[in-house]
Order: structure tokens, then C-alpha cells, then sequence
């Protein structure tokens, strides 16, 4: 994959690649398996009568226990950081109510933007161009595909480079270190 | 009790009781997250300038967390929302 170039068109700007089959292949398969987990979660949440009529939607309370899963929707509290916090079972309702309220939203969001890379990549590789908002929504899409990744694999801030050829997890890490790259030359490129 | 004044003291402790303190959203250090993202979604999301953005990329990379936002309770659901819409790791919690 060439590393992206945003150039100006009669359209305006664009953002601009080039991929292989493979690339394009392994891509949109990363993707589609990654708005699979979140539809399965969303397909999780309780049903509520009365969502029809009020218009809100009540999502799961609980966090996944997908690790993946878990990371692309992670707690909006966290009890051991907030010293003002009094007692374990308030933050826990505090996180239950949040996640419920807001849960939904950021699924429907992280769907759309999985969703664009999906419409974007050609099916058999070749040049893909892109509007600002286009990229945006890669940028959004990559990001999730490597918090899954990453934390499938157990990445840390001590995961080498390149792990033991004999070690399951090698080719998964080459696929994610060409994410990372493809990801940091995209967002260098829309906002220099 | 019909007739019976509240004293001004017990009325100006209720009132300050009923005032929020303001909450503060926190992002987390991630082995994930880029840095030139991070910068990215502060600018976006907030309307930071790039340096300021960049400011604070940098305090989340070096001191495993800074707070990129304050206010309002309802407000910074709004921001933990977003942010966790765009892959980082927030929270919110009550200014110390």
C-alpha cells in the first residue's frame, strides 16, 4: 500500500492510495468481523417496550466480556481513580446507568464508520480515494480494528516488533503493525 | 410551623449544598492509541488549536492521563461519549 497523499481536486481535497488485493481483502475481512462483534452486542441489549414511543434506547448495563468487545466500549467511570468517589456500588450504578444510556449511540457510530471502509475499499484492490469526511471515518474504523487487535493479542507497550516465526500470533502482529502504519500516514495526511 | 421564619444561616448552607461541583473528564494512556490520533480527536472534538492539542497528547503519553475537559455533568457524558466513539480510553468524574 502506497503511503496516502491528500491532493486538491475540481472536487476539492482528496486523500489518496493505492492497494493490493491482499491488503484490500484482509482489510474489509477485519472490518466485517469487528462490526460483527459490535451488532452481536448490540443484539445483547435489552428490549424495551418503550423505546418505540420515547425515542431513547436502553442499552446492555453490564461491560462485555469480549475483551475486544470491551475495549471498543469501555466503563465511563472508573471507581480506583476517583478519589471523591464514596462508595464501590454508587460507581457501579454510576457506569450501569451511563452505559446504558449512551451504549447504543457509540455502537451505531462505530458501525457507520466500519460501514464506509466497506463501501471504500475496492473489492479487489486498485487506487482509493477519499473526501476529508471519508478519511474521518477510516481513521475512526482503523483505530477500532487495532483496539481489537490489540487487545485479542495482549498488546502492550512492551509487545516487540516482531514476534518468533513459530509463534501463533506473528502474522496477526505484521497485520497489525501495517494498520498502525496505514492509520498514522492517513491522519498525517488529512491534518499536516 | 405556621409563622416560624427559616434563620438565614441554614439557608445559605443549603444553598451552597445544592450547587455541583463541576466534573472533569479524564483520558487514559493506551499501548494502542497513536499519537498523532490522539492529537487529531483533541482538535476535533474539542476545537483545541494544535498546539494546545498536542499539550495535552502528550500529558496522557508522559503522565498516563490528563484531563482534556470540565464542566457540567451532562456535559461531560457528551465528551466521554464522543470520545469513546473515536477509540479513547475516557472518563468522567468529580473535579478534586
Amino acid at each position: 500500500m502506497r503511503p496516502w497523499i491528500r491532493k486538491n481536486s475540481l472536487s476539492g481535497p482528496k486523500l489518496r492510495s493505492e492497494m493490493d488485493a491482499h491488503e484490500a481483502s484482509v482489510l474489509r475481512s477485519l472490518v466485517a468481523s469487528v462490526l460483527g462483534m459490535l451488532e452481536d452486542r448490540a443484539g445483547q441489549a435489552p428490549q424495551d417496550d418503550l423505546a418505540q414511543l420515547t425515542g431513547l434506547r436502553t442499552g446492555n448495563a453490564t461491560p462485555p466480556d469480549n475483551p475486544a468487545v470491551r475495549r471498543l466500549l469501555p466503563d465511563f467511570h472508573r471507581p480506583d481513580q476517583d478519589s471523591a468517589q464514596h462508595a464501590d456500588d454508587e460507581s457501579a450504578d454510576l457506569n450501569g446507568a451511563m452505559r446504558s444510556l449512551h451504549e447504543p449511540d457509540i455502537i451505531d457510530a462505530k458501525l457507520a464508520a466500519g460501514a464506509m471502509i466497506l463501501r471504500t475499499v475496492p473489492e479487489t484492490g486498485g487506487r482509493v480515494v477519499l473526501t476529508p469526511e471519508q478519511a474521518e471515518s477510516w481513521l475512526y474504523a482503523l483505530n477500532d480494528v487495532r483496539l481489537a487487535l490489540g487487545a485479542t493479542l495482549d498488546i502492550d507497550d512492551d509487545t516487540p516488533e516482531v514476534l518468533d516465526d513459530d509463534d501463533p500470533r506473528a502474522p496477526h502482529l505484521d497485520v497489525y503493525h501495517w494498520l498502525t502504519w496505514v492509520q498514522d500516514s492517513l491522519v498525517q495526511a488529512l491534518q499536516p | 410551623m405556621a409563622g416560624q421564619a427559616v434563620p438565614a444561616e441554614a439557608e445559605q448552607v443549603q444553598e451552597t449544598e445544592s450547587v455541583d461541583r463541576p466534573w472533569v473528564t479524564v483520558v487514559w494512556d493506551d499501548p494502542v492509541n497513536l499519537m498523532h490520533y490522539v492529537t487529531f480527536i483533541f482538535q476535533k472534538l474539542f476545537g483545541y488549536s494544535k498546539a494546545k492539542a498536542t499539550e495535552l497528547m502528550l500529558e496522557v503519553h508522559n503522565e498516563g492521563k490528563a484531563v482534556v475537559s470540565s464542566g457540567s455533568r451532562d456535559k461531560m457524558e457528551h465528551d466521554v461519549q464522543r470520545l469513546h466513539a473515536a477509540g479513547l480510553w475516557a472518563t468522567m468524574q468529580r473535579d478534586e
